[in-house]
């Protein structure tokens, strides 16, 4: 058959009725699609999705999602406890808290709080409020919900020693918190597959020598390693300094089990027939790698990401919360539960232990992600 | 051991004009690596001291059982290994030759569209991250034989020929069945219209109908397109349906290499009768149990194989001789090989017609 006539009968077969074009549709289902509709069946998996989603989006626009700035105070009102939101009043939609009052132990002369249903505080969405510079660049003054009379007190979730607002905290927090996963993620995502990938493609001694560090360096328990890298932080850096070194630490404790990964992958893959075939077609070896080995595992990547972002969140906090980590001003999880370090807090104040629940949400949801792209990484299995 | 050749008698057969292949001596030892300074403390032989050739347009068979060697040498000849020692001389279209063996890898990129191969395995031979229409297109386009655009026609018109319809080229292989992604893997090997292909166990992989249509079809597919076929395979009824000649392998070594039928009715190694005493004959009625051979004890060790011929522990004819001298592969006339010292004396039944 000459190329003509291929042509003839691919034009026939083309215009041959209805049926030919519905055909065409469901041929080009790719790997993402049928990802994305294994992954969709993963009911916890796209809950825990979401909630990621929701998180980073608040930590994007902290300032608009939190109802005051993170470094506000009011010393009247330290160590308030939560308020109780109220959506409608007189069956209108009009939301308000109840203020607080409080009184003197005569004995122990222990403050307590009462909520005096006698004043209520009107609050507002789309409040005009603290004024902040959106992402240190526009000026701006907008808020979710607040109080429309910005002295009144509005605490969703308590206040802290110096009257500061819990749930805004916990917002701004989220930022350093998320970004430290991300970041420290990616450099170790770098350092892991290129030296994963080296190990794995070139074998031999390299492999070996290599193989054999990691397994040094993972013997090596990793909280006196945090350590003893944290103290070297000097007290003088700017928080912007100490957070990219914190990031840094992390990451040079986490790269090890991704650059085995990696390392693994590339070597299941040198055994397989579609790789021996595309070296008969004379497939050079950067077109190799990129073209046909990286894109059968990269979804497997992308899922142990996922499961390792956890891991540095949890690193930030515990490193946060000895007090070896970020240090305030800046403000993270980890940095707000070192108020919770006395049992006395905790039993008195315990809406000071918010951050962990944030903590702990992220962390949950971020490892559902991580299963669920895992499971749905193979569609063709 | 001893280094005969059974080179001379190759060499004098190869009469009716220069052969398309010849492999001569061709060794491929695997190192076996211990600790963790790598010292090598043995070698697998993996094909030790292997010769043949293949005439342009036949087919040539190459059985023997699981790891007797005989995908080494497969891979090999399209040069996925790097044989250890030996040649594998090549025929170009125009006459002159080449040995596959000793080319660097910048030449042997010249070659590779003219010695092509089936795998096995429809499933681990196709990258599901590729659609048909890449996989079948990746030769053309890393060895730049066709333009893009022609390249769309050489993958249709291939694929026409494979019994595929065109219209399923931006598929991808989960979308099809076993012996579609065979006729998918026969297509990406036929796209540069070659000269030898090497089917490693083209069908072995398929239940017996879609066998049938995929040995049918590779028939078709060498009358058409003028191919040359070593066809490897353990199963002996397929080899028989579609080769002329047959080489048979026994941990490493060829033992024995003739016409397809001369060595099914008249095998003159012994290990050959008995793999002709288990080709399984169809009707229960002729069945014969008594004359079935069963072989005692196990395959040898490649990496540590008897001496002599490596057959005679399990060999109901051995002899002193045969535990001590290594037999060579000599023609006993009609080019039939055989490396058995004892070939012209024992009397060997083949395979009853049924």
């Amino acid at each position: 058959m000459t190329i003509n006539e291929i042509d003839l009968a691919l034009a026939d077969r083309a215009s041959g009725g209805p049926s030919t074009e519905s055909d065409v549709r469901i041929e080009v289902a790719t790997q993402w699609q049928l990802m994305w509709w294994k992954f969709r069946r993963h009911k916890l998996a796209m809950f825990g999705g979401a909630l990621v989603l929701f998180f980073y989006l608040l930590a994007a626009f902290a300032e608009f999602f939190a109802p005051v700035n993170f470094t506000t105070y009011n010393e009247q009102y330290v160590y308030a406890p939560p308020q109780m939101i109220h959506f409608f009043r007189e069956g209108k939609l009009a939301p308000y808290v109840y203020g607080y009052k409080f009184e003197r132990d005569p004995v122990s002369y222990k403050k307590t709080w009462a909520i005096d249903k006698s004043v209520i505080i009107p609050l507002r969405f789309f409040n005009h409020g603290d004024p902040y510079k959106f992402w240190g660049l526009f000026r701006g003054d907008l808020h979710l919900i607040g109080p429309v009379n910005a002295s009144d007190p509005f605490y969703l979730l308590g206040a802290d020693k110096s009257g500061r607002d819990v749930f805004s905290r916990i917002i701004y927090s989220a930022r350093v918190s998320l970004t430290v996963g991300l970041v420290g993620v990616a450099i170790s995502f770098t350092i892991g597959i290129l030296v994963g990938g080296i190990s794995g493609l070139v074998g031999g001694v390299v492999d070996n020598l290599i193989q054999r560090l990691i397994e040094i360096l993972i013997s090596i328990p990793t909280l006196p390693v945090w350590l003893a890298l944290a103290a070297m932080v000097p007290l003088s850096w700017s928080a912007l300094r100490v957070y990219f070194m914190i990031t840094v630490i992390l990451s040079l404790v986490g790269w090890m089990g991704l650059a085995r990964v990696v390392r693994s992958k590339f070597l299941a893959l040198r055994e397989e027939d579609f790789i021996m075939a595309a070296q008969l077609d004379g497939v050079p070896r950067g077109r190799m790698i990129t073209k046909h080995m990286i894109p059968s595992f990269l979804s497997h990547i992308i899922a142990s990401i996922t499961l390792s972002i956890p891991g540095m969140i949890l690193g930030e906090t515990a490193l946060s919360f000895l007090g070896l980590g970020l240090r305030p001003p800046v403000v993270s999880w980890g940095v707000m539960l070192q108020d919770t370090q006395k049992v006395a807090v905790i039993a008195i104040y315990p809406w000071l232990l918010f951050p962990a629940v944030a903590v702990i949400i992220v962390v949950l949801a971020l490892n559902f992600l991580g299963d669920g792209l895992r499971d749905a990484a193979d569609p063709y299995q | 051991m001893t280094e005969q050749t059974p080179q001379s008698q190759l060499n004098s057969i190869a009469t009716n004009g220069k052969p398309l292949l010849e492999v001569r001596n061709l060794k491929m030892y695997f190192p076996i690596v211990k600790g963790i300074f790598g010292k090598i403390t043995g070698y697998v032989k993996a094909a030790d001291d292997v010769s043949f050739y293949i005439q342009s347009g036949e087919t040539l068979g190459l059985v023997g059982e699981s790891g007797c060697g005989k995908t080494t040498v497969g891979r090999c000849i399209v040069r996925a290994y790097k044989p250890t020692d030996g040649s594998i001389v090549y025929q170009r279209a125009d006459e002159t030759t080449v040995d596959l063996a000793k080319v660097d890898s910048k030449e042997l990129q010249t070659y590779r569209k003219d010695i092509r191969m089936i795998f096995q395995d429809p499933y681990s031979s196709l990258n599901p991250r590729m659609n048909v229409f890449e996989i079948i297109s990746e030769v053309l386009r890393v060895n730049e034989l066709c333009s893009p655009k022609e390249m769309e026609y050489m993958v249709a018109h291939i694929m026409e020929q494979c019994g595929l319809r065109p219209e399923y080229m931006r598929r991808y292989p989960h979308a099809f069945s076993g012996g579609e992604r065979q006729r998918i893997g026969i297509a990406r090997a036929l796209v540069t219209s070659p000269r030898l292909v090497v089917c490693d166990e083209a069908v072995s992989g398929l239940d017996v109908s879609v066998r049938a249509q995929i040995l049918n079809l590779m028939e078709d597919l060498r009358r058409e397109m003028n191919l040359t076929y070593l066809f490897i395979s353990h199963d002996l009824s397929v080899i028989r349906h579609i080769c002329d000649r047959v080489a048979v392998m026994y941990v490493g070594k060829l033992v024995e290499l003739a016409d397809a039928n001369a060595l099914y009715t008249n095998p003159l190694h012994p290990y050959t009768e008995s793999l002709m005493s288990a080709v399984p004959i169809p009707n229960p009625n002729l069945r014969d149990r008594k004359n079935r051979i069963r072989l005692e004890g196990e395959v040898a060790d490649p990496s540590n194989p008897p001496s002599g011929c490596y057959f005679h522990p399990r060999c109901r004819y051995a002899k002193e001789r045969c535990s001590t001298e290594t037999p060579v592969l000599r023609d006993l006339g009609d080019h039939h090989f055989v490396a058995c010292h004892f070939a012209d004396e024992l009397e060997l039944t083949g395979v009853r017609m049924a």
